[in-house]
């Protein structure tokens, strides 16, 4: 067999390999990304849709968020616009996650039969955080 | 000097765009005046970005608030020297800062490139100059960093106080030259296919910018990473965020292109992958200004979402149809001159090496995609995270580390199975004795076993390789070998900077795998109460509680934690976490709190302690203890693999070879402190 087949053999053997490796990747690694809207929609739709480990992007609703420290335990509630959910939270928020300012979240975790969603980790993004555009009617 | 500032912009577009149109044309040819005037165009366009530059400085250093970007990223009492980092802190100002470094380059390239290759000067400046044009564009029509305020208010808003740190004063700018200096490569590498020179001229032409490129990439990614650890207090430098999986692809490419190119010059083989590859360094390197600055993904480094994104979608979309284009152009003439004569050689090596290099950017290009994708196709966004990059990168990652150590030992072309024995017998014992160390210690885990034990096989490849460099200048020269190892590394730099680099990623790799054995607590105590955390080597750390004090300092209010560290018994002395509310020059409060993260390093692991609030205002703090084992190896392996990289370019050393010389089979491993 010529070097150059045999190369090619093995270099098939690496692009498969990585092919493989992100689909499986995706597969088991990969979760949904939803507005609550979607997510209140998927759950009625087909009630096993619960046990799936999902992410959730939303608006927290300003003056909602209510800290116990002690069991370091936070409950809020999201918004898209359309629909409210309330979420639950254990452990510690970023330094970004407060009331100052309209924040936006990325939660993941499981909509609970109760109704709110218990979340494991908690991202907050304020819509200014490192860019703060000059807001000129604000100010004058 | 607003006015002098957007004069300047205006100006140096128009010259930008004339080096533009007359580069491309080819109607400089025969025609000395013309092309006097393209290399005078790409010196004026410096000129008038300099100028714009003294503007902003002038404007932010006398706060002008009255300049929309300065009233929006300083403020009176910011200290001095982050008003004048402030330039690039924001969109407008980095865009300028970008264009600023880019015509320094461009002027560089024109002004050092060897009459040898004045060839393809031309070319190269047409190709700076549309680039520089394309962000002189962005300014002028999108984000103009001289935007006046109808109103002048009393102070500015102030710089967000995670970007008040030594780290972001120095890793922006190192990303950007990063970033920038690919485009130096890239216009030699689109002169190569225009002017129809295929030749490795240009390679050679380029071969210190790829290496300054790839020196400025690999610091501007370790100080994020540090940057990260210690400013943004998550206990980790790497979260495979979209922006720095962004700064991570240009590398990937970069590194892969580094050692194909040592094909191409020593066998003629590989023309059309090499071009391939520097054109995606750029083409990623576009990406990657275009994720951060369009929000299209969200991460936590984006700027604001803004119509910047369309303009460098649209020129990344330009960029790709010309260059990919002009190579199918000129396909034919690109015709390897040998074929790979066997799978176990250096050539074949170094092909895996570059396929790997090439997979695990696909895999995190991919990744980082992915949420568009699958909303594009399936209609539903899904996101993987770092779990899924793990799951990629950490077996290729491993792949990659043994052909390091493989690589540079086995023989061009066809390798014996004398040289085989030859070179890899110690080696191998080398990283044996190692994995069965590691079993005799107790560990059990896979990959980090795997990592570990490779990296001492590789480690032995190049120790063995010095040895036996510094041996035959010994025997030969009659020099001692402290002396025979330092000539060794000054007379083939190139090679043996290499192997420093590959010191300095096996490093890195063993420190990644450190990171498997990270241990995390959380506890919320009073003062005076205690909590034991047991580190991976087997310690335990007492850790207690003393109490919070507030006091005031510089632009800022501090809460400070005080923790009082004991390992097994014996006291290691006090440390401190803080939460800092900034306040603007009134005493109000600006921005959310930031934390301010206490960490105590050893060789062997670091103590990260963050203080993450107190229960409703008394003094019992909640707290999170991190021990992560083996993080300052990421900062040692870092420096290690700059300075290697440093050692490669640096000038002097043998010269460049400008044929392909010719190796016979087999025969390198007799040349050891010869050949290169």
């Amino acid at each position: 067999m010529k070097a150059g087949t045999r190369f090619a053999i093995g270099a098939g053997v690496i692009v498969l390999a990585v092919a493989v490796l992100i689909v499986e990747g995706v597969k088991q690694t990969g979760v949904y990304f939803l507005t609550p809207t979607e997510l209140a929609q998927r759950t009625t739709a087909d009630p096993t849709f619960r046990d799936v480990g999902i992410k959730m992007g939303a608006q927290v609703v300003p003056g909602t968020i209510k800290r116990d420290v002690a069991t370091q335990t936070i409950d809020f509630q999201v918004t898209d616009g359309t629909t409210l959910m309330p979420v639950t939270y254990r452990g510690l928020a970023p330094d970004t996650f407060n009331d100052q300012q309209e924040i936006e979240v990325v939660v993941e975790g499981r909509l609970g039969t109760d109704g709110v969603f218990h979340a494991t980790s908690l991202f907050a993004k304020c819509g200014s955080r490192y860019e703060k555009e000059y807001d000129a009617e604000q100010k004058v | 000097m607003t006015l002098l500032g957007e004069v300047a912009l205006w100006a140096g577009w128009l010259i930008a765009l004339w080096g533009a149109i007359v580069g491309f044309s080819g109607k400089w040819r025969g025609r000395p005046e013309l092309r006097a005037s393209l290399t005078g165009a790409v010196y004026a366009v410096l000129l008038c970005m300099l100028t714009a530059a003294v503007a902003l400085w002038y404007g932010l250093v006398t706060h002008d608030f009255n300049i929309e970007y300065v009233a929006a990223y300083t403020s009176r009492n910011l200290p001095d020297y982050f008003v004048f980092t402030a330039f690039w802190a924001g969109q407008k100002g980095s865009l300028l800062f970008w264009a600023i470094v880019l015509s320094t380059f461009a002027a560089l390239a024109q002004f050092l490139t060897s009459s040898r290759y004045r060839g393809l000067l031309p070319y190269v400046a047409g190709v700076t100059s549309a680039v520089t044009a394309f962000f002189l564009t962005v300014m002028l029509f999108a984000a103009n960093p001289f935007g006046r305020l109808a109103f002048t208010p009393a102070d500015g808003n102030g710089l967000n106080p995670q970007l008040q740190n030594f780290g972001m004063i120095v890793h922006p700018p190192m990303l950007y030259l990063g970033y920038i200096s690919i485009t130096i490569p890239f216009a030699f590498a689109m002169a190569a296919l225009l002017s129809g020179r295929l030749d490795t001229g240009w390679i050679h032409a380029i071969r210190k910018w790829t290496l300054l490129s790839w020196v400025f990439l690999s610091t501007g990614i370790v100080l994020g990473m540090w940057w990260a650890y210690v400013e943004l207090g998550w206990g980790g430098y790497w979260a495979w965020d979209p922006v720095e999986n962004a700064s991570f692809l240009p590398w990937l490419t970069m590194t892969a292109f580094l050692h194909s190119v040592m094909i191409q010059e020593k066998r003629g083989m590989l023309k059309r992958w090499n071009l391939g590859l520097i054109v995606g360094t750029f083409l990623l390197s576009i990406f990657g200004t275009f994720i951060t600055r369009s929000g299209v993904i969200s991460s936590v480094h984006s700027f604001t979402q803004s119509s910047v994104g369309y303009y460098f979608l649209a020129f990344l979309v330009l960029a790709a149809v010309a260059s990919f284009t002009l190579l199918y152009v000129r396909w034919d003439a690109l015709r390897p001159e040998v074929q790979l004569e066997s799978m176990v050689s250096r050539e074949a090596a170094f092909l895996f090496n570059n396929l790997i290099l090439v997979g695990i950017a696909f895999s995190i290009l991919w990744g980082t995609l992915f949420p568009i994708l699958s909303e594009a196709v399936q209609g539903t966004k899904v996101t993987v995270g770092p779990p899924f990059f793990n799951r990629v990168n950490i077996p290729l990652g491993i792949l990659l580390l043994a052909l390091t150590g493989i690589g540079p030992l086995i023989a061009w072309r066809k390798a014996s199975t004398a040289n085989l024995r030859r070179q890899f017998i110690a080696p191998l014992t080398a990283g044996g004795v190692v994995i069965l160390g590691l079993l005799a210690a107790g560990m059990r885990d896979g990959y980090p076993l795997v990592a570990i034990g490779l990296a001492g096989f590789v480690l032995g490849t190049i120790v063995q390789e010095f040895y036996r460099g510094s041996r035959a200048r010994h025997r030969i020269h009659g020099e001692s070998y402290l002396v025979a190892i330092g000539r060794l590394i000054g007379r083939n730099r190139r090679r043996y900077g290499g192997y420093v680099v590959h010191v300095g990623i096996l490093v890195l790799f063993v420190a990644f795998a450190g990171m498997a054995f990270k241990v995390d607590h959380e506890a919320t105590l009073l003062p005076g109460e205690s909590v034991d955390v047991k580190s991976p080597y087997g310690h335990t750390y007492h850790l207690t509680h003393l109490g919070i004090s507030q006091f005031q300092q510089l632009n800022r209010f501090v809460s400070q934690a005080t923790v009082q560290v004991s390992r097994d018994g014996v006291p290691l002395g006090i440390m401190t976490s803080e939460k800092r509310q900034h306040q603007n020059s009134l005493g109000a409060a600006e921005f959310q709190p930031s934390t301010e993260v206490g960490i105590r390093t050893t060789p062997r692991e670091d103590l990260y302690i963050v203080y993450a609030g107190s229960v409703a205002g008394t003094e019992e703090a909640v707290y999170r203890f991190t021990i992560n084992p083996l993080v300052v190896w990421v900062w040692i392996g870092g420096m290690i693999v700059v300075m290697g990289g440093l050692l490669t370019m640096w000038p002097g050393g043998t010269g460049t070879t400008t044929k392909p010389r010719p190796v016979q089979a087999g025969y390198e491993a007799e040349l050891v402190g010869h050949a290169s």
